[in-house]
């Protein structure tokens, strides 16, 4: 049987996936992330990336940036899904919105000596990640960029002696006046 | 520091349950004490404006509430204690989410200066709950607890309505803070479900279904939730159009079966007429229902030369499963209200003869007929029996899970909605006995029947139980083939008849078993005892249990094999071993 069959086989249509950033706006209240990622981990979707972090304290607001991946069908599910949740404002499709910036920090710490300290120091710099910690045989550089950026910086030290890395996760903004 | 001694809103954690109970118009409360809950149980005893119906399972209780609430359409309550009193709920919960019932649970919770610790009956009541319920609270603080308590309230009765819970650490039931009647500030202002449609998609609704030429409706639980109104809407929709009417299990009651337009059910073992309707229609009018696979069948043979309007109060519904033209995001009776009000200004009842004549060929084919037998009682021959001694009768029925579901779905007609309480979305074997327990607490002078398996019925018939303690005069009417029907006959269809673990070796003899609860035993074996049984079974004014030995092996058709489309539905007269086994052919995967 090689067409899909019942409902129960849709997710075996392989239809192209896109990626999309989403930014949800949340009352801050217990629980409130565990039903976010409950809600991936139940339905199944996809999580790339998850940013979530207090944004306006007066009025207990968080805003939850979550990278997800899948069918176009499946990314109007999770936004449908994520909006009638009773603690969620709204959630804003900043890839369909087309007019946002995604910004990610990562700390990346490189073990080394030599020619190898004089290469990082260098392409740290063509990146404008900054020196956060030195010492003798090691620096942890702080990276800002979209995360393609920030992925590039970090291949470029896989050789030179990457020891670890710490990635934020995305979050996102709308250019221009307007609030979402 | 005022003297707040006097203050008629001071009052313990426990006493501001029972006065939001009160508040909220709640009569009745199925529930089970235990530790964490017992300050509350204390409150109950000392008032009696709530009645508390004491059940003998946790799980009895949530299902009660669940009968309570789709007969009246009212929120069903329920107190349990902490630990396996909340696990014990999470069945009826699911439940209810899945079918879109109102419930508010109490659950009670260990001393918050405990909880995290593994104490005596602690469970992660807000953690295990999270997913089966529309949203859960912990309380915290005794002073948050009136606002939580209305917004359980409203969140679960409004917009796609659906249980919710509230778990209060005994600390908080004991500890005296301030309650406020309900007020419209005790709601997440993030919470705002829609309810009236956009007037420019009901308007480009009216236009499809004005220029249809085989156009069909499909309802669902939806216009039952959305209440009475939207059940009359439909009927002057369907009046007013002149449309076939075809709808899904849990929609059942509102178009009437008598009705001159009904299709009769739709879906795996749903009618012929209704299913090549749908899967011939070039309009579909989906009201309230949500293209759960059990109608589609094959997702992507559904209905291919079809538009679609598809009208739902919860936006995740709209194209989940099947791309709609014309979603309508809204409340269904409000929607309808607007529509109906739109086509009869703008748009005409469209011809459709030509429509109905294909129709009526498909009808011919009566896909419900069965052999009849003199010697063996078969099911579907009880049902229409059943059917028949209830006429006349203010009847409501609740069902377990299984082929006797189907049956009854098949051939029991309901006239009106909210009378059909069956456990459609998840399929919950042990819902019908303790449902009937709610409705008839809701409804003490009706008739209320739980058309029963062998199987189903054991799994919940400790709350006979309660129906004796309480007197509620709720008649199980088991049609007893003594196996998981439904699951024999999928073995039969689809395992080489091998069947694993299908037959119930060790039946109890339901008679004495009804003696020994202290119902009322009756049974029929052939087919000329069943109608005199019936007429004594309705007689009487107790709870009675009623055995009715059916036909072993007979299968529940017709039936669309799962994973395939509509138009290969299988009907009784074609089912011979050949034709059933390449129909079933490659469907072994699928649910």
């Amino acid at each position: 049987m090689n067409q899909p069959a019942s409902a129960y086989f849709l997710e075996e249509r392989h239809d192209p996936t896109e990626s999309h950033t989403l930014s949800v706006l949340v009352q801050n209240e217990p629980g409130v992330l565990a039903r976010v990622i409950g809600l991936f981990s139940g339905r199944g979707y996809n999580i790339e990336s998850l940013t979530v972090s207090e944004t306006e304290s007066q009025k207990h607001l968080s805003r939850i940036t979550i990278v997800t991946t899948g069918t176009p069908m499946v990314i109007e599910q999770i936004k449908h899904q994520l909006d009638r949740m009773v603690p969620v404002y709204r959630v804003v499709d900043m890839t369909l919105t087309g007019r946002s910036i995604e910004r990610e920090l990562a700390m990346v710490k490189v073990r080394g000596g030599g020619d190898n300290r004089v290469e990082a120091l260098r392409l740290a710099d063509a990146f404008r990640a900054r020196v956060i910690d030195a010492t003798t045989e090691s620096f942890v550089f702080e990276i800002t960029g979209n995360s393609a950026k920030v992925s590039q910086f970090i291949d470029l030290m896989r050789p030179i002696g990457l020891v670890e890395v710490s990635r934020t996760g995305v979050a996102a903004i709308g250019r221009g006046p307007e609030g979402m | 520091m005022t003297d707040k001694s006097h203050d008629p809103n001071q009052m313990t954690g426990a006493a501001m349950i029972v006065r939001a109970l009160i508040d909220h118009g709640v009569q009745h409360l199925f529930g089970y004490p235990g530790g964490a809950v017992l300050p509350i149980y204390d409150e109950i005893f000392q008032q009696s404006e709530v009645e508390h119906i004491l059940v003998r399972h946790e799980q009895g209780a949530g299902h009660a509430a669940e009968g309570y609430a789709r007969s009246t359409g009212k929120p069903g309550v329920v107190l349990v204690t902490s630990g396996p009193g909340a696990t014990n709920m999470v069945t009826p919960l699911t439940d209810a989410l899945m079918d879109s019932i109102p419930l508010v649970c109490i659950t009670g919770q260990v001393p918050t200066h405990l909880i995290g610790n593994d104490a005596f009956q602690e469970c992660d009541t807000v953690g295990i709950t999270r997913p089966c319920t529309k949203h859960n609270w912990l309380v915290r603080d005794v002073n948050d607890l009136a606002k939580v308590l209305h917004e359980a309230f409203y969140v679960a009765t409004t917009g796609r309505p659906g249980p919710v819970v509230v778990d209060v650490p005994k600390d908080v039931q004991f500890a005296t803070g301030t309650y406020h009647p309900p007020r419209k500030s005790d709601v997440h202002v993030s919470y705002t479900p829609r309810v009236k449609g956009d007037a420019t998609q009901i308007r480009k609704a009216v236009a499809l279904l004005a220029g249809a030429r085989r156009p069909v409706i499909y309802s669902g639980g939806g216009v039952i939730n959305s209440g009475r109104e939207a059940s009359k809407l439909l009927r002057e929709l369907v009046e007013v159009t002149g449309f076939p009417i075809t709808s899904t299990l849990m929609g059942l009651g509102a178009y009437p079966a008598t009705g001159k337009n009904w299709l009769g059910m739709l879906g795996m073992h749903g009618t012929y007429e209704s299913n090549m309707a749908m899967h011939d229609c070039d309009v579909m009018l989906c009201v309230g229902a949500r293209f759960d696979d059990r109608i589609t069948g094959r997702t992507d043979a559904f209905s291919p030369g079809s538009k679609k309007i598809h009208i739902d109060i919860d936006p995740s519904s709209i194209n989940k499963n099947i791309h709609v033209d014309v979603p309508i995001i809204g409340d269904c009776g409000n929607v309808l209200g607007d529509l109906l009000q739109v086509f009869k200004a703008e748009a005409k009842k469209p011809d459709i003869k030509a429509w109905w004549q294909e129709i009526a060929v498909w009808r011919a084919r009566n896909s419900l007929a069965y052999r009849k037998n003199s010697e063996v009682i078969l099911p579907q021959y009880a049902i229409e029996r059943l059917f028949e001694a209830t006429r006349g009768h203010d009847t409501y029925i609740t069902t377990e899970v299984g082929q006797h579901q189907m049956w009854a779905a098949q051939f029991f007609g309901f006239e009106e909605p909210h009378r059909w309480m069956t456990s459609g979305g998840l399929g919950t074997m042990g819902y019908g006995l303790p449902a009937a327990l709610g409705v008839q607490v809701a409804h003490p002078d009706s008739l209320v029947i739980d058309i029963a398996g062998d199987a189903s019925v054991q799994m919940t018939m400790q709350e006979m139980s309660t129906a004796v303690q309480f007197e509620l005069p709720i008649k199980i009417f088991i049609l007893n083939n003594q196996y998981m029907g439904m699951v024999r006959q999928w073995q039969q269809l689809l395992h080489g008849n091998r069947l694993s673990h299908s037959y119930s070796e060790a039946l109890p003899d339901f008679v004495k078993l009804a003696d020994a609860f202290g119902c009322v035993g009756l049974q029929a074996i052939k087919p000329g005892d069943l109608d005199g049984a019936l007429k004594e079974m309705i007689s009487i004014k107790r709870p009675v249990l009623f055995d009715c030995r059916v036909a072993a092996l007979e299968n529940c058709f017709p039936m669309i094999p799962s994973g395939k489309a509509h138009n290969e539905m299988l009907l009784p007269a074609e089912a011979t071993d050949e034709a059933t086994a390449a129909a079933f052919a490659g469907g072994k995967a699928l649910v």
